[in-house]
């Protein structure tokens, strides 16, 4: 029998991919532990969803906030009162299902952490999450996907390169029986590992999962041995989202997709079986085929995935029990702070009724006592807080600070209308001031920066420092503070006043680094006529956002800036 | 509410774990002294942090305890009122190795009134939580820095107390919850409370092994214990078995070893060296050398074993340097060479 697999995944065939993947998973659906599967909802996934029925065990569909009775079981209360004895239940998960996690993105870090243990458990079932995600920054919880060995995105394949997935039972079944006895040459082993490390896969799951998924490819087209069309193509669906870098992704041309070869051919091209060793280029390309389209770009970006954490729009969440999104009840007593939830108290009090009213005879109604109530939490996202910090020294007043000026009031304007705070920092002369607090009066705020005034050296190391202070501050007070730093970078004032452009210079690499690593988000806005590269490296140092602003009118750098915040 | 554990398969050998010398002897350490306080390991995903835990389990020589006490007691004066034991037997059982999972609800970790016999029987009785079944054995929490905050709190108490105590719906209890904390956790996900991270005697960053060699034989391994578990486990029980061995005789050589003033001087100094905060450091630095050199079968301490556990017992104790890329590890071997050179 040939080798289909191999052959479309060689010519990129994105639906036949989809198939080879959810076949891989039909055959040995532990051994893979799952899919992650990124895609919107529509009649394409339907079609991928439609063929999980041929896994070999139950499955089940949950939602991100399942309760744990649901999955882990627990004291099943109505069954307990109707029976007048404890009745629990064995959870979702006893069954060792697949479970098909729907918006798996909004999955909070605790079920994911929980299902993962699970996963990693003595191989009793398989997770498929469904990940809706939208672009690059909602994501299903990586200590879930790391675990899951496929993945597919949905996203670029139309309708009409689709068709309905065949899972022929017999064949499947076939296989499976077939899969404890597929072997592997020795070599391959070391190969799978080599091409993690060559990928920057520094994990150890993954190889373990290729060696699952090229097992369960032979098995499937009924092979004793895994071939390097097996190799090939587990690769591509098992390392291709999880590579951070390619070898000689640059030197190298791209070669004319060699026309992979038949599961027979295999055999017949190495002579000796034992010795078998895969081109590691073909198995490279494989992998490069099973990129996800952006994984390129944002390898390329490098950091660019936590600047964008801090700095899209949004806070960071924290709990809270005022408002936001609800969160499961706990145990508490009410304090005039938080809000009771009166269904979770009195299904806390329900089974204690019987022992309550034998200890007080004669009282009627519930009985509830301190010890039930339970109170609301909600997860709220903090307030975000822009902390800019201005550069109002001589050489930056002659230069651009009344379009800084311009910018900033634009932004705050944007500020205002998602609600986020603003502060003010500025340094000229010898030190840095707070000019305002964080605060929402825009009027304030503009009328400060009105009167701004300019001229003096450049103390940078001083405005950072300030602009960390007001970060360690803000933050303590639960919000998420971002730095905005408009400076030309010509720092030539020291911490103690000195006029010393070296020490001015290191003092502000310093204070740049200390910003970076108290993991405030920032942007760097290079105010100078030309780019500066000293700037451009004090950026990097911040991991922040760096932008050389070209000759602008003042709404063109807010523009800028607004793109740059999200 | 959670459900019972699922019966559990042997897990994968402790002796069969390749490299990770350093947590391999932390928990080892804490087997043969458990005084030292529990261990903390930090690192990467798919590194090997849970597989170490749960073949530590199977590795740990067996305890004597009260039949059907609630809380593993040593003998049968020890057994708390309201467990209602009349049994008098001891029996042998494994050392008791507790997960706490996340999102435990705070009844579930302290005990709470015994909603069956509630319901059934009218009575008020209480019902131990995971922290009596942990007494004399290990709490394992998985992803550490992802625990609720309250469960933190309430953790820190017990674990500073040794004893647990329940007061809530007229009830009025306490038993000992003596245990070593084991936590490990992935510092991405989020960093852990300064308090707790001091409640660990031993901390111990994992990483993935770099060269392919010792890489394809964690996968060769693995893929052994997977696919036929019966062959691989014969093969290294015996290497386990020795293990144990090796753990009991320290346990018994430990009171007798002489620990000479030149280690207590040199503990002191290491730790004004590395200006760590309060005597914790201090103490566990040198229990757990006391127990290297018991576990190394040696008559007296030295400044070797110290040297060897010192980036363990203090790296999570240092005051973070965020200037520092290197890490507490490399500050402490720093300052080690310096203060202590070998």
């Amino acid at each position: 029998m040939s080798d289909p697999g191999a052959r479309v995944v060689g010519a990129f065939m994105p639906w036949a991919r989809v198939e080879v993947a959810v076949s891989l998973l039909a055959v040995d659906p532990q051994g893979l532990r799952g899919l992650w599967l990124r895609g919107r909802a529509g009649p394409v996934r339907d079609r991928v969803l439609a063929a999980l029925d041929a896994l070999p065990m139950p499955v089940r569909r949950v939602h991100p906030s399942v309760s744990d009775e649901v999955l882990f079981g627990g004291i099943d209360l109505t069954a307990s009162l109707a029976a007048g004895r404890g009745v629990t239940t064995a959870g979702l998960l006893a069954t060792g299902p697949a479970l098909i996690l729907t918006m798996a993105e909004r999955c909070g870090a605790g079920l994911a952490v929980r299902l993962g243990q699970w996963l990693d458990g003595p191989g009793p079932g398989a997770v498929v999450a469904l990940d809706e995600g939208a672009d690059g920054e909602e994501m299903a919880p990586a200590s879930l996907t790391e675990r899951l060995a496929l993945f597919l995105d949905l996203d670029a394949i139309g309708w009409q390169e689709t068709r309905a997935l065949r899972m022929n039972a017999t064949r499947l079944a076939a296989a499976r029986e077939r899969l404890p006895y597929v072997t592997l040459a020795p070599e391959m082993l070391t190969q799978m590992v080599t091409l993690a490390a060559d990928l920057g896969i520094t994990s150890l799951r993954p190889p373990l999962m290729l060696l699952a998924a090229a097992r369960a490819s032979a098995a499937l087209r009924g092979g004793e041995r895994v071939s390097e069309g097996d190799l090939q193509l587990a690769a591509g669906l098992v390392y291709g989202h999880r590579a951070v870098r390619f070898p000689e992704a640059e030197e190298r041309e791209p070669e004319p997709t060699p026309p992979p070869p038949d599961g027979e051919g295999d055999t017949a091209q190495s002579p000796d079986p034992d010795r078998m060793e895969v081109p590691q280029d073909m198995v490279l390309e494989a992998v490069r085929a099973a990129l996800p389209a952006d994984v390129l770009a944002r390898l390329a970006a490098g950091r660019a995935a936590r600047s964008a954490k801090g700095a899209s729009g949004s806070g960071a969440a924290r709990k809270g029990n005022r408002r936001g999104r609800p969160l499961p009840p706990r145990a508490g007593a009410p304090d005039g702070q938080s809000r009771i939830d009166p269904v979770s108290t009195l299904r806390a009090a329900a089974p204690w009724q019987a022992v309550r009213r034998a200890l007080t005879p004669g009282r009627t109604g519930i009985q509830i006592r301190p010890s039930d109530f339970r109170l609301r939490r909600f997860q709220e996202t903090s307030d975000r807080v822009l902390i800019f910090t201005v550069d109002a020294s001589g050489s930056s007043a002659l230069a651009r600070l009344a379009e800084a000026k311009g910018a900033v009031e634009l932004l705050l304007a944007a500020a205002y209308a998602r609600r986020d705070h603003v502060a003010l920092v500025a340094f000229r002369g010898k030190g840095a001031e707070l000019l305002l607090p964080p605060t929402r009066s825009l009027v304030q705020t503009k009328r400060r920066l009105a009167g701004l005034p300019g001229g003096g050296g450049t103390p940078l190391a001083a405005g950072l420092q300030m602009a960390e202070e007001v970060a360690r501050l803000t933050r303590a007070r639960g919000m998420t503070p971002t730095v905005a730093l408009l400076t030309d970078g010509r720092a030539n004032v020291a911490l103690d006043g000195r006029g010393d452009r070296v020490a001015a210079m290191a003092e502000a690499q310093v204070a740049a680094r200390r910003l970076y690593a108290s993991g405030v988000p920032a942007l760097v806005i290079d105010t100078a006529t030309r780019p500066q590269a000293e700037l451009r490296a004090l950026a990097a140092a911040m991991g922040a956002v760096y932008l050389p602003l070209p000759r602008a009118d003042a709404r063109r750098m807010a523009d800028v800036l607004s793109g740059a915040l999200g | 509410m959670t459900a019972p554990p699922l019966t559990m398969p042997q897990p994968f050998p402790f002796a069969a774990i390749v490299g990770q010398e350093e947590m391999k002897r932390a928990m080892v350490l804490t087997a043969v002294d458990p005084g030292i306080g529990g261990v903390l390991v930090f690192g990467d995903r798919g590194t090997g942090k849970s597989t170490a835990v749960r073949a530590l389990a199977a590795l740990l020589p067996p305890i004597k305890a009260v039949a059907g006490c609630p809380v593993n007691s040593a003998s049968p004066e020890a057994v708390p009122i309201w467990a209602e034991v009349s049994d008098r037997r001891m029996v042998t059982k494994p050392t008791p190795v507790i997960d706490l999972p996340l999102g435990v609800t705070e009844d579930r970790v302290v005990g709470a009134l015994d909603i069956e016999r509630a319901l059934t029987r009218g009575e008020k009785a209480f019902e131990p939580g995971l922290l009596a079944r942990a007494n004399r054995g290990y709490l394992y929490i998985d992803e550490v820095n992802l625990l609720e905050d309250h469960i933190v709190d309430l953790l820190l108490d017990v674990a500073q107390s040794g004893e647990n105590v329940v007061e809530r719906e007229g009830l009025s209890i306490r038993h000992p919850a003596r245990f070593v904390l084991v936590g490990s956790g992935n510092p991405e996900e989020g960093e852990l409370r300064p308090q707790l991270l001091d409640r660990f005697g031993l901390s111990v960053d994992v990483t993935s092994p770099r060269d392919v060699a010792t890489r394809v034989e964690v996968i060769r391994r693995r893929d052994a214990y997977d696919n036929d578990r019966e062959a691989f486990l014969k093969k290294w029980r015996p290497k386990d078995a020795t293990l144990r061995r090796a753990i009991l005789a320290a346990r018994e050589a430990l009171p007798l070893l002489v620990t000479p003033d030149q280690v207590l001087e040199d503990c002191a100094t290491l730790c004004i060296a590395l200006g760590s905060d309060g005597l914790r450091g201090e103490l566990t630095l040198l229990r757990a050398a006391r127990a290297l050199a018991a576990y190394e079968k040696a008559a007296t301490v030295t400044r070797t074993h110290l040297r060897a556990v010192a980036p363990s017992a203090l790296r999570h104790r240092l005051r973070r340097d965020p200037l520092d890329d290197a890490g507490s590890g490399a500050r402490v071997a720093r300052i080690l060479d310096q203060v202590l050179p070998g």
